[in-house]
């Protein structure tokens, strides 16, 4: 599977976020460095279809995607299994190990609200990579989280990098050096 | 989604309000040959009340005006949240509702009355006049609890291919719950105060408004303060009992 962009460029207001921008992302991990504020959030938004480039072209990303977006974007009264239930559809049976080796438990009844930010953030990346998709976005997926935490979300994304492309925007490349890397800005 | 524990009730206030009323039955009683008729005491009204309880005619009239008020009720709080729902898409569809809404909700319930008892029998006029009072604030609060609708959530639900139905679910219905919430709470105590008026204005047989209405020809100043007692009670009761299943279905939404 390959999605291609090539010239991309979107603006706000007048101000270039993105310009020409080509890239090639194939099956597994492609880093996309910038500092912040220099198009990563606004590239993965333009793949996912939530926004419309002014001019350029995207081909091969009119698949299924699934996101980690810069916000956790949980129903905050609901709790984990809840919270899978309703993006999925229905509780994978993969779920509860995925889930144990980003250091959470599937059956904690209590809503994501009253889980510290760092486990919302886990759970934000184990509906991504329990959802049936074609593609990940993953949108700074590390924010808030410690080393050890970081480490174990790295190892599940390389893992699903294995079939498909993972598209991960970062601006703290650690433990990614093999990763291909599209800079953005001066990044 | 806790009552509000400013408005709550305190025994000693009731009390209080309770002895006020009494002591002024007393003094108007004291004061007047017949000064007891102008304001019956709440010992009086009481007394007469459970004189009432055991009569079939009662339960007649409570069931017949509950039905309507409460039927005008549900019916409006279903298609003020239909409307709401479809507002809430549709631009065109909410500039063709917000006269409607505003209308009914300045007009004075009397002139509906009175309209509707030239269309309608007098039978249907409180269910209408109930659901004419509850449909504004409703489809207003409904439709501004969705239009708040956290678009993040929206864009999750479009990536992640979610079907309408789960996103109702998930991401409207908690959304519009507390709106909806605090509009069935005003909206209650409205359909009843208007439901209970129209019935006294149409004269439907075996309601309470009739009875409301045989109080005040009968000069029958206990009766008045007793069905009035009833009409509260009803309206508090049918309020918590539907406030509870509201929030039985926010707690199940995660709200």
């Amino acid at each position: 599977m390959e999605i291609r962009v090539e010239e991309l460029r979107k603006s706000y207001g007048g101000k270039p976020v993105l310009t020409d921008l080509s890239a090639v992302f194939r099956e597994g991990v492609t880093c996309i460095a910038a500092p912040s504020g220099t198009g990563k959030t606004t590239l993965l938004r333009l793949l996912l279809g939530l926004e419309h480039p002014d001019g350029g072209t995207i081909a091969g990303a009119d698949c299924r995607w699934a996101a980690v977006f810069q916000e956790d974007r949980l129903l905050e009264g609901l709790s984990a299994g809840a919270n899978l239930r309703f993006a999925l559809g229905a509780v994978p049976p993969e779920a509860g190990e995925t889930l144990a080796r980003l250091g959470l438990e599937l059956s904690d009844p209590k809503p994501v609200r009253a889980w510290s930010g760092g486990m919302r953030r886990r759970l934000a990346l184990a509906r991504a990579l329990l959802a049936p998709a074609e593609a990940l976005a993953l949108d700074e997926p590390f924010t808030g989280l410690d080393g050890e935490n970081r480490a174990r979300c790295l190892e599940l994304i390389r893992r699903a990098g294995r079939d498909k492309p993972v598209l991960l925007a970062t601006h703290d490349l650690t433990g990614l050096e093999d990763a291909p890397v599209v800079r953005l800005g001066n990044g | 989604m806790a009552s509000n524990a400013a408005s709550k009730l305190r025994p000693w206030s009731v009390a209080f309000w309770l002895l006020v009323w009494q002591g002024g039955s007393m003094i108007l009683a004291a004061a007047y040959p017949h000064g007891g008729l102008l304001l019956a005491s709440p010992v009086q009204a009481a007394l007469r009340l459970l004189e009432l309880l055991p009569s079939p005619a009662f339960w007649r009239a409570v069931g017949n005006s509950s039905l309507r008020i409460f039927g005008g009720f549900l019916l409006s709080c279903a298609l003020g949240s239909l409307l709401a729902a479809l507002a809430a898409g549709s631009r065109p569809l909410r500039d063709l509702l917000a006269p409607l809404a505003a209308v009914v909700k300045a007009t004075p319930v009397a002139s509906f009355i009175i309209l509707a008892l030239v269309w309608l029998d007098s039978r249907s006029l409180s269910l209408f006049i109930s659901a004419l009072m509850v449909f504004p604030p409703v489809y207003l609060n409904v439709l501004e609890g969705l239009r708040q609708t956290d678009p993040r959530l929206l864009e999750l639900a479009q990536v992640y291919r979610i079907p309408l139905g789960r996103r109702v679910w998930g991401i409207y219905l908690p959304q519009a719950l507390p709106y909806f919430r605090s509009a069935a709470s005003l909206a209650l105590g409205l359909c009843w105060k208007a439901g209970a008026a129209a019935e006294v204005i149409g004269l439907p047989a075996d309601t309470i408004g009739e009875r409301l209405y045989m109080a005040k020809v009968s000069f029958q100043t206990p009766d008045l303060f007793a069905w009035t007692a009833v009409i509260l009670a009803l309206a508090a009761a049918f309020e918590g009992l539907f406030l509870a299943a509201v929030d039985a279905l926010a707690g199940k939404v995660g709200y």
